[in-house]
């Protein structure tokens, strides 16, 4: 099996583009937005999901990023710890509507860790989980309120999104998951 | 990106490897932000159970372990030696099993002989961190010393640091003298000849008598603390005399860079190894290391105790 590109860079932009109307038809406007990215390739999504929201409507909605690294529920189970990264809640998110953002939807164990990790900053009016791709193969309850693209997958496969600012390029590609990827 | 410690303890920085000491590093300045927080808490060590065992006298370092437990959620239990069995005639290695039976994650050590941790970590099976063994190391306190370092100055490598004080009794010199120069900076003690141990260039520094010689040019000037309580033997005439030769006041302090920034570990004696003006003023940062030494222990509980415990070379 080799590697299959299954979302170019004008896709990308189209579907964020689509998943910013969705945003602000569902919330009418950008009235009590909050912008939240799950590092790394989250939260530059969740910045161009912020420039889009911004042109069209000519606002200025708070951007952040949330961290779920200290609230995973692997900790002391797999040898390595994960990198921290960037915690940055620029604003108060109580009864706010908190649009978090991330690249790949996969068993939904970080979006928990996430959502646990916002609800020590103050309690949102709502989360509403936007999400690039969705793989499929949730393990627990969790649902995205906007997706760009459903890609189902097999669990031999690993889905990566790449972008500019991480990765030097701009797609998203599937492709076996090599022995040291795989948990 | 992932990586881990190499060793299930923390003894002393002579034996970690560059990248861990810029892992643990880089994870304490994520954790700085946590104590920022209006609940200064994450859930990631819940369940886990941390001693904090001292045989010596500790204001700082022992809350400071104690908070860091605490706000990553793991329990933290502190024994002072005037209140336990050690009075009774127990022996070290004995307590520390009898301690090791309640199935604790990590026992954190401040002992007044050398090497105690090490004894401790060879016989029990959770994580040991040397929080001070007599004039050896003090790795925790290096650590955010090098983490106040990077803050203030946005790197390590290149600068020069020059350590004033009883180096010979001193095992924050000892530390910092490892860590320092293993991120790439010069390291210059300073003190009296009773003060400055034959040969301490072999750990990687270089040594003067004269406090002005060590100063200038210094990007970090580290005082140490007159240990008033090891001083036996004389090794200084006078208080009085140690300030002036020793002491950092605005006149020595002129001969440093011109923004220099000035670390002390605390507990300080004002008038004798720092006066008055200096540590109150504008180039301190003592009290910005008090605040780092919590998240530099916070990413120590997280590296020691995160990781599954396969494989960990002991």
């Amino acid at each position: 099996m080799k590697i299959k590109i299954l979302m170019d860079e004008k896709a990308i932009a189209r579907a964020l583009a689509r998943i910013a109307h969705e945003i602000l038809e569902r919330n009418k406007g950008t009235d009590g937005l909050v912008i939240l990215g799950i590092p790394t390739r989250g939260y530059e999504l969740a910045r161009r999901l912020k420039a889009v929201i911004d042109a069209i409507e000519n606002s200025d909605v708070p951007l952040g990023a949330v961290d779920a690294t200290l609230y995973r529920d692997d900790v002391g189970i797999k040898k390595t710890q994960p990198t921290l990264k960037k915690m940055d809640i620029p604003v108060s998110i109580d009864d706010k509507k908190v649009i978090m953002v991330d690249d790949v939807l996969f068993t939904g164990r970080t979006i928990r860790a996430a959502m646990n990790a916002l609800m020590d900053f103050g309690r949102p009016l709502s989360i509403q989980l936007a999400v690039l791709v969705d793989r499929g193969h949730r393990e627990l309850p969790i649902k995205a309120d906007y997706v760009g693209k459903n890609i189902p997958t097999s669990l031999k496969e690993g889905v990566k999104v790449k972008l500019l600012e991480t990765d030097g390029s701009c797609e998203v590609v599937v492709e076996p998951l090599k022995e040291v990827d795989k948990k | 990106m992932t990586a881990r410690l190499k060793h299930k303890d923390l003894l002393g920085l002579e034996t970690l490897e560059r990248e861990e000491i810029e892992l643990i590093l880089s994870t304490a300045e994520s954790f700085r932000e946590v104590s920022e927080r209006d609940i200064k808490k994450v859930p990631t060590l819940r369940g886990r159970t941390v001693i904090n065992l001292f045989y010596e006298a500790s204001t700082r370092t022992r809350t400071s372990f104690e908070i860091a437990a605490k706000r990553m959620s793991a329990d933290a239990v502190n024994i002072s030696v005037s209140t336990s069995s050690v009075v009774k005639g127990e022996t070290l290695r004995d307590t520390a099993k009898n301690l090791e039976a309640m199935k604790p994650d990590c026992i954190v050590i401040r002992h007044a002989s050398a090497g105690t941790p090490h004894l401790i970590a060879k016989s029990v099976a959770c994580s040991v961190i040397n929080a001070g063994d007599g004039a050896h190391e003090h790795p925790s306190q290096a650590l955010l010393d090098m983490l106040t370092v990077k803050e203030k100055l946005g790197s390590i490598d290149g600068i020069k640091l020059a350590i004033i004080g009883d180096i010979a009794h001193s095992r924050v010199a000892r530390s910092n003298i490892y860590g320092f120069s293993k991120l790439g900076a010069k390291v210059v003690v300073a003190g009296p000849a009773t003060m400055i141990p034959p040969g301490i260039e072999k750990l990687g520094c270089a040594a003067t008598f004269s406090a002005d010689e060590a100063i200038s040019g210094a990007d970090v000037v580290m005082m140490l603390r007159i240990q008033l309580e090891r001083q036996d033997e004389s090794f200084f005439p006078t208080a009085r005399e140690y300030s002036r030769l020793y002491g950092l006041d605005n006149l020595k302090l002129a001969r440093a860079k011109k923004d220099v920034i000035i670390l002390h570990p605390g507990p300080i004696n004002r008038g004798v190894e720092i006066s008055s003006e200096v540590a109150d003023g504008q180039y301190s940062v003592i009290l910005n290391q008090v605040t780092n030494g919590v998240a530099v222990r916070m990413a120590l509980f997280y590296l020691l105790l995160g990781a599954s415990k396969e494989e960990v070379k002991k």
